[in-house]
């Protein structure tokens, strides 16, 4: 009997005690939590510096942190968190699944709350910027960073490989693809470092393709959604010189061979801004110029991340708040210099430049100003996750020597017709 | 008072002493289930219970986005038997099983053979051949990730011989090969291990007395060693073929099941539905899928012992 008992008084007791340390702790106040892409210091210690500017003031608020999801898998990660009932309060979100969550109804409406904030100046959002993440007239997330994408420059490896800099040739007027793939082909042929890099694509993350082929005038499905572009001449066109670029010219470096720009590897690399933080320790000259002009002219191409709060969280109302801070015009002023903002009357040079020191004004003025001035928005869809697998298991058979492009791109469109349609 | 005591009293005198509830039996009892209960509670709540689960979801269409939970019948099974990418997914599921299993057994048998000499130093070639087994699965993956670059250090290897390899994870057939080649590497000193263990079971003398029949090195193998490991092969076999269906880090991390869908196994199919796609339902739905082929297959291997196991016979 006793030692049965004993095993039952010891069970009970464990239990109890696990119950009693398994319950959570009650904090003091609310802790915030936000999930973001980068994990870059620069980067997390201004959004800390901000965080911590607003938890002087909001006593009630006892913490708000950062946290980084990898950059590749972000948005799985996001909605695995979501689908274990642990959303964040607030998350970045990238433009490729803004329809996905504007017209899921998972977002906390915005606007009245923005509109109400004291010194917020609302009607002072560039309706452009805040597009895709509208619905109806409802704000769904904040247009967090309007960031365009430019071109950065390894200007001791151009040197190094005697071609002319990207600067000159816009001075000539001959900053063109042609020339662009020419050059980058020239410093792979001299140096045996990477000519060119679309940074993040590598063969899988097609959208950052967009940087390139809007260059042509194309774009992977039409304004409404409703119809494929893959198989459409100038998508076809663009794909063709970009396969020749890749595999003949041997101006990009092909599948499974990565090459890192911040790491001093590559001549060139197609990217945005907020990017620049990683060029901090000086290892190379550089630049920063616009992206080359296509046989469709002068274009640009944004990236566009919003900041949505999700309504189902406690402390919703509080995280907008947070929100309302994050993105007043004094924080927006310095979020500037990593995430230009979508506010008209911050989009001028000496502001920018102010905010950015790294970057001079002429090179904010051609790639920050004009590019949203002038910018398309990544591709984006409702169903993006299924879209993107069945777009990048199709193109894989256009990444080798001897790919069939036209057949590879009209297998594309037999694809994702389907879900196009949905 | 009194009386009502009397009472009372008096069915426990004209009886024998109830016997106490805490018989030694029961008692042991007690202890025994309180023993395995930490073990039953976690497999309730980690194996049967998602198990349930995932029959349950199967049946639904849940967005986890939209934050819909519809129940639709048989409707996830419908668009399963639909689905155009399924065929292709099996395909490669079988292929991947397939190489695996053919290859991991084949090269864990010969490697346990040849270890099985006694010879100086043998135990350190053994523990060179294990030591993969104990290696974090994705470390060893992401290495041969980098090794199977284009520019990588296998194709270094070949150029040395003046060979052009090819871009290993970026042709369909490479890259299949590549991701079993990897699992064989980190897996097959385990299987090693079970076999070099059953082929010390094996008597001596039944090799003597063969010898002196005249039966050859092969003779011998066939004849005797062979089905006397039979249990071990037909052990090792399920798990290789169970495991091998269960697939994913390698997939992940090295080709995300490209190109096109060449190497698309069902597991990874599974996680793109349910944790990509958003259609847990579907995912879920795929998930009964996998259990009944694993089901079916250990099922099969276990009917058919009889035919070719030793001991069955």
């Amino acid at each position: 009997m006793t030692l049965g008992r004993r095993i039952f008084a010891v069970a009970a007791a464990g239990l109890l005690a696990a119950a009693a340390f398994g319950a959570p702790a009650r904090a003091e106040g609310i802790a915030l939590r936000m999930t973001v892409w980068t994990g870059n210091k620069a980067h997390l210690q201004l959004l800390d510096g901000i965080a911590a500017a607003y938890r002087k003031d909001h006593s009630e608020v006892a913490s708000v942190t950062f946290e980084t999801l990898p950059f590749d898998g972000y948005t799985t990660a996001l909605t695995t968190q979501i689908a274990g009932g642990n959303a964040p309060d607030l998350a970045w979100i990238f433009e490729n699944s803004a329809p996905d969550f504007v017209s899921s109804g998972v977002l906390l409406p915005l606007q009245d709350i923005l509109r109400a904030t004291p010194g917020y100046g609302y009607d002072d959002l560039l309706p452009s910027a805040t597009a895709l993440w509208r619905r109806d007239d409802v704000l769904y997330a904040y247009p967090f960073s309007t960031s365009p994408f430019g071109v950065f420059v390894n200007l001791d490896l151009v040197k190094q490989a005697g071609v002319t800099p990207p600067a000159e040739r816009i001075a000539a007027g001959t900053w063109s693809w042609d020339n662009a793939v020419a050059d980058a082909a020239a410093v792979h042929a001299k140096t045996g470092k990477a000519g060119l890099v679309v940074r993040d694509f590598d063969y899988k993350l097609w959208d950052n393709l967009a940087t390139i082929w809007n260059g042509w005038g194309a774009a992977p499905w039409s304004a409404d959604g409703k119809a494929c572009g893959f198989d459409q001449p100038a998508m076809a066109e663009a794909m063709r010189f970009l396969h020749k670029a890749v595999f003949t010219d041997q101006a990009l470096p092909g599948p499974g061979a990565p090459a890192d720009f911040f790491a001093g590897d590559a001549a060139m690399t197609i990217t945005q801004i907020s990017r620049a933080a990683l060029l901090k320790d000086g290892a190379f000259a550089w630049d920063l110029v616009p992206l080359p002009k296509g046989p469709a002219g002068e274009y640009a191409v944004i990236g566009q991340a919003g900041i949505g709060v999700f309504k189902a969280g406690a402390n919703a109302q509080a995280a907008a708040s947070f929100l309302a801070f994050l993105s007043n015009p004094e924080n927006s002023a310095k979020l500037a210099q990593f995430f230009p903002p979508p506010r008209k009357s911050q989009l001028v040079v000496d502001l920018l430049a102010k905010a950015n020191p790294m970057l001079k004004p002429a090179q904010i003025e051609a790639v920050v100003v004009r590019g949203i001035e002038i910018g398309a928005v990544k591709p984006s869809h409702t169903g993006n996750a299924q879209i993107a697998q069945v777009v990048r298991a199709g193109l894989d058979s256009l990444w080798r020597p001897d790919a069939d492009i036209d057949a590879a791109l009209q297998a594309v469109c037999g694809r994702i017709r389907p879900l196009l349609a949905r | 008072m009194a009386a009502r005591t009397s009472v009372m009293a008096a069915p426990a005198t004209a009886t024998a002493p109830r016997a106490p509830f805490w018989t030694m039996r029961r008692r042991d009892a007690l202890a025994g289930y309180l023993f395995v209960a930490p073990q039953l509670i976690g497999v309730a709540l980690f194996v049967l219970m998602p198990l349930a689960l995932v029959a349950w979801y199967s049946l639904h269409e849940w967005n986890v986005l939209a934050g819909s939970f519809d129940y639709v019948g048989d409707g996830n099974y419908r668009v399963l038997l639909e689905d155009p990418e399924l065929p292709g997914v099996l395909g490669a599921t079988a292929l991947f099983s397939i190489g695996l299993v053919v290859l991991n057994l084949s090269l864990a048998l010969l490697l346990a053979v040849l270890l099985n000499q006694r010879l100086r130093g043998m135990t350190v070639f053994r523990a060179l051949f294990f030591s993969p087994v104990v290696v974090s699965l994705v470390a060893w993956t992401i290495v041969w990730g980098f090794l199977l670059q284009k520019d990588g250090g296998i194709n270094g290897i070949l150029a040395v011989f003046g060979v052009t390899g090819p871009n290993w994870l970026r042709g369909e057939t490479t890259a299949m090969l590549s991701v079993i080649v990897v699992q064989v590497f980190k897996n097959v000193g385990l299987n090693m291990v079970l076999f070099l263990a059953a082929l010390q079971t094996v008597p001596r003398d039944l090799y003597e007395a063969a010898r002196i029949e005249g039966a050859g090195r092969v003779a011998q193998f066939r004849r005797i060693t062979l089905p006397l490991i039979s249990p071990t092969i037909l052990l090792t076999s399920i798990i290789t073929i169970v495991g091998s269906l269960q697939v994913f880090a390698q997939i992940a991390v090295l080709t995300q099941g490209g190109p096109g869908i060449s190497t698309t196994v069902l597991v990874y199919y599974l996680y793109q539905q349910a944790f990509q796609f958003h259609a847990f339902g579907y995912g879920s739905a795929l998930a009964v899928l996998l259990f009944a082929i694993v089901a079916v297959l250990t099922f099969a291997q276990w009917q058919l012992r009889r035919r070719w196991v030793f001991h069955e016979g």
